[in-house]
C-alpha cells in the first residue's frame, strides 16, 4: 500500500504538485492522467525520490520513504519510462539483471530470474539473452524495459508513459501483456499516461490531475458518469465518453435472451467492439457465443451511462480484454 | 552521361599522379649534402633494370583505372606499388653512389614522393571501400609497420641520404626518439590524469563549464612558438627564485617547459570531450540508471563513462596526433625530440637532416592516428568512414 500525504513540490513560487493526497491499495493499478505540465510525472518521480518533495510524505507499506537513502529506496521500486532507457552497452540479460546485481544476488539466482522474466515477456531466452538493445524492435525494447523494472520483484512499479513510443498495434499488445503480467504478479502499479483510452483499459482507478492538483481519483465509470468538475469531464474526453463507457463492459454483461443471425461474438468482446459490429453489418442484434443476443438498443442505453448492471471498480476492470485485432484507438 | 563510367574517377586521379611521378626525376644526385644536385629519372639512374621497374609500376597504375576493380585488388596494387617504389629508390641510390665519392648524396625527389602518394592513396581508398573488420585493420597496420621496419633494417635504403644522416647519428636518433615519445605520451598522460576528472566535474557542476572551457580555449589560441616563448622566462624565473624548483626539474629551457606547454594544449580537447561525452548519454538512459537505484558513483562508472568512452578516445586521438607534431617545436627550446634534427637541419640548410626529423614524426603520427581510430571503433564509437562506391 502506498500512502501519499499532502505531497507538494515547488519550483520557486510555483507549485508543480500542490498538496496531493492519494492512497493506492496493494495490487491496484492507478493511472495518473492530465495534460502536459499537470504535475503527474513530477508526482510519480517524487515517489522514488528522483524529485525530492518540498513538503508532504510518502509511505510504502508503512515505511516513510524519506527515511531511506534514495538509491536503496529505488531498488525496491520498479521504474519504467518512455523510450525504455535501456543501457546500449549492455546485453538484454545484463540490462534485466541491473537491480538484482545492485542488490548483490548471486549469479545463479540472477540468471534464473532473467530467463524467467524473458519467458514471462515471451522473449525466448536463448534468442534474446545476449542481444544488444539496439538489435531489438521497439516493442521488444519496451518489454525488456518493463522486465528490467520487475527484475527484483518490486512490490511497486512506477511507469511513466511506458508505451508512448510504440505504434498503436504494438501498444495494444503491450497493454494487454502488462495487464496479464500485473495480474500474475500482483504488483501495485502507478502509471502516468496522457492517453485516456489506455488509462480506461488498464487502471482500476484513474487519478485526474490539472495544474498540480488532484481533481478526482475514481474508477473509470465514475470519472465518466460522475465527474467531480467540468474540468474532469473535459479531460476525460467528452466526445469519446460513450465509447469509453462501452469499452468498460463486455457483451456477457449485456446479453439478453433471444436469437440473431450471423457469427456469434465471444462473451468477453467489449461493448465498443459489439457496437462497431452492429454499425458495420447494419444489424440491430448480434448473437453471443453460448446463448443470448446483444441488441443495439441495449448498447445505446449502455453508452449513455444509464446501465446499472455492472458495479464500478476492480471487478469490472479485471474482465475486459480487448482483442488484438481491434486495439483501443489512439487519441 | 547516364551510362555508368567505366573508368573510376579516383583511379584516374591516382594513375595521373603516379604517372607524373614516373615522368619526373626519382632521385637527386649531389656531390655532397649541401650543394644542389642533378635530378635523375628511374631509368636514368638504374639503366635497363630501371625500365624493368618502370614498366610494371606504370602497369600497376593503369590497372587502378577500371571502375569495376575489386577493392581487394586495389589494396594489393597500392601496397605492392608502394613497396616497389621504395625498393626502386633504394636500388637507384645504391647504383648511383660511386665507392670513390663517399660524400655524394642521393635523396628522393619529386617523382618518388608522387609515386608513393599515388599508391598510398590507392591503398587507402581501397581499404575504405573494403571496410574490413577491425581485427583485419589491426593486422594490416601491424603488417605495414613491420614491413617498414624490415625494409629500413635490411639496408636496401642504406644509400639514401636520410639513412646516411641516420647512420652518422643513430645513437642520438634513438635518444631523441625516446625523448619525442616521452614528451608526446607524457603530456597526454598528464592531460588525461587531470583533464578527465576536470571534464567529469564540468559536466556535474554546469556552473563551472563556461569558466573552465573558456580558460582552456584561451590557452588553445596561443600560438605554439609564443607558448614556448612564454615558458622560457616564466619557468626560468621560477627555477631561479623558488627554492628547490630547479632541483625538481623546473627550468626555462629543455624538456620541462615543453612538457608543460604540450600538457596545456592537450587539456582543452580532453576536458571538453569528456564533458561532451557525458552530456551525450541519452537522457532516458541516465534517468533509468538513477531510477533503478544506482548511486551517483555507480551511474558514472557503469553507465556514463562507458557510453562516453568513444568520445574520450576521439579526444585521445586528437591530442596524441597533435602532440606528436607539436613536440617538433619543442626542439627549438632544447626540449629534444625529432625537432632537434629539424632545426639543426634548417640551420645547416641540410634538407636530409630535416627529413630525418620530419619523416619519423609523420610516421609516428600516422600510426598513432590509425591505431586510436581502431580503438575508437572497437569501443563502439563512430563507424569507420566509408566512401560511396565509385
Amino acid at each position: 500500500m502506498i500512502e501519499i500525504e499532502h505531497l507538494t513540490r515547488r519550483y520557486g513560487p510555483r507549485a508543480v504538485v500542490n498538496d496531493v493526497s492519494l492512497t493506492v491499495q496493494r495490487s491496484e493499478i492507478v493511472a495518473l492522467v492530465g495534460t502536459s505540465g499537470s504535475g503527474k510525472t513530477t508526482l510519480l518521480r517524487m515517489i522514488n525520490r528522483l524529485v525530492e518533495p518540498s513538503s508532504g510524505r510518502v509511505r510504502i507499506a508503512g515505511t516513510d520513504t524519506a527515511t531511506l537513502p534514495p538509491h536503496q529506496l529505488r531498488r525496491r521500486i520498479g521504474y519504467a519510462i518512455q523510450g525504455h532507457g535501456l543501457f546500449p552497452h549492455r546485453s538484454v540479460a545484463q540490462n534485466i539483471a541491473t537491480v538484482p546485481r545492485l542488490l548483490g544476488w548471486d549469479r545463479a539466482r540472477i540468471d534464473a530470474r532473467v530467463d524467467e522474466l524473458l519467458d514471462l515477456f515471451q522473449l525466448p531466452p536463448e534468442e534474446f539473452r545476449d542481444r544488444r538493445p539496439q538489435e531489438l524492435s521497439g516493442g521488444q525494447q519496451q518489454r525488456v524495459g518493463v522486465a528490467r523494472a520487475l527484475a527484483a520483484r518490486p512490490e511497486l512499479l512506477l511507469m511513466d508513459e511506458p508505451f508512448g513510443a510504440l505504434d498503436p498495434v504494438i501498444r495494444a499488445q503491450a497493454q494487454q501483456d502488462l495487464r496479464r503480467i500485473q495480474r500474475e504478479l500482483g504488483t501495485t502499479l502507478l502509471l502516468v499516461t496522457h492517453d485516456m483510452t489506455e488509462a480506461m483499459f488498464l487502471a482500476h482507478r484513474i487519478a485526474v490531475m490539472d495544474d498540480g492538483r488532484l481533481l478526482q481519483c475514481a474508477p473509470a465509470r465514475d470519472i465518466l458518469t460522475r465527474p467531480a468538475s467540468p474540468l474532469v469531464q473535459a479531460l476525460a474526453g467528452e466526445q469519446a465518453r460513450p465509447f469509453h463507457l462501452l469499452s468498460l463492459s463486455q457483451v456477457a454483461d449485456l446479453a439478453q435472451p433471444g436469437t440473431a443471425e450471423g457469427p456469434p461474438l465471444a462473451p468477453e468482446t467489449s461493448l465498443r467492439d459489439a457496437l462497431a459490429q452492429c454499425l458495420w453489418s447494419g444489424r440491430d442484434a448480434l448473437p453471443v457465443a453460448g446463448g443470448g443476443v446483444v441488441t443495439l438498443a441495449a448498447l445505446r442505453q449502455a453508452a449513455s451511462g444509464e446501465t446499472g448492471r455492472t458495479g464500478a471498480g476492480a471487478s469490472v476492470k479485471a474482465g475486459v480484454p480487448s482483442p488484438p485485432a481491434s486495439p483501443p484507438a489512439p487519441q | 552521361m547516364s551510362a555508368a563510367p567505366r573508368i573510376s574517377r579516383q583511379g584516374l586521379l591516382f594513375a595521373l599522379i603516379g604517372l607524373a611521378g614516373l615522368a619526373l626525376p626519382l632521385v637527386q644526385l649531389r656531390p655532397n649534402r649541401i650543394v644542389p644536385g642533378e635530378p635523375l629519372s628511374l631509368p636514368a639512374s638504374l639503366g635497363w633494370p630501371g625500365w624493368a621497374l618502370a614498366v610494371p609500376l606504370a602497369a600497376a597504375l593503369l590497372a587502378l583505372l577500371p571502375a569495376r576493380l575489386p577493392p581487394w585488388a586495389g589494396l594489393a596494387l597500392g601496397l605492392t606499388g608502394a613497396l616497389l617504389s621504395v625498393l626502386a629508390l633504394g636500388w637507384a641510390a645504391t647504383a648511383l653512389i660511386a665507392p670513390d665519392a663517399p660524400l655524394a648524396r642521393v635523396s628522393p625527389a619529386a617523382g618518388f614522393w608522387l609515386l608513393l602518394l599515388a599508391f598510398a592513396l590507392a591503398a587507402a581508398d581501397a581499404l575504405a571501400r573494403l571496410a574490413p573488420p577491425v581485427a583485419w585493420r589491426w593486422g594490416l597496420l601491424l603488417g605495414t609497420v613491420l614491413a617498414g621496419a624490415a625494409i629500413l633494417s635490411s639496408g636496401v635504403l642504406g644509400d639514401i641520404s636520410v639513412m646516411r644522416e641516420y647512420q652518422s647519428r643513430h645513437d642520438v636518433f634513438w635518444r631523441e626518439a625516446g625523448r619525442h615519445l616521452l614528451l608526446a605520451f607524457g603530456s597526454l598522460g598528464l592531460a588525461l590524469a587531470t583533464g578527465l576528472p576536470l571534464g567529469v566535474l564540468v559536466h556535474q557542476v554546469p556552473r563551472l563549464r563556461g569558466a573552465v572551457l573558456g580558460a582552456l580555449n584561451a590557452v588553445q589560441t596561443v600560438p605554439s612558438l609564443a607558448m614556448f616563448g612564454i615558458m622560457i622566462p616564466l619557468f626560468g624565473w621560477i627555477a631561479a627564485t623558488v627554492p628547490g624548483a630547479a632541483a625538481a626539474g623546473v627550468a626555462g629551457i629543455g624538456a620541462f617547459p615543453a612538457l608543460v606547454a604540450l600538457f596545456l594544449y592537450s587539456l582543452l580537447p580532453v576536458v571538453s570531450n569528456m564533458a561532451v561525452g557525458l552530456a551525450s548519454v541519452p537522457p532516458p538512459v541516465a534517468e533509468a540508471a538513477a531510477g533503478l537505484g544506482m548511486t551517483r558513483a555507480q551511474r558514472l562508472w557503469r553507465v556514463e563513462l562507458p557510453l562516453a568512452l568513444p568520445v574520450v578516445l576521439a579526444a585521445v586521438r586528437i591530442v596524441l596526433v597533435q602532440n606528436i607534431g607539436l613536440t617538433v617545436i619543442a626542439g627549438l627550446i632544447g626540449g629534444g625530440g625529432f625537432g632537434a634534427f629539424v632545426f639543426q637541419g634548417l640551420n645547416q640548410t641540410a634538407m636530409d637532416l630535416v627529413l630525418l626529423g620530419a619523416l619519423p614524426t609523420i610516421a609516428l603520427a600516422l600510426v598513432a592516428g590509425v591505431a586510436l581510430g581502431l580503438l575508437t571503433a572497437q569501443a563502439g564509437g563512430a563507424p569507420l568512414e566509408r566512401t560511396a562506391p565509385a
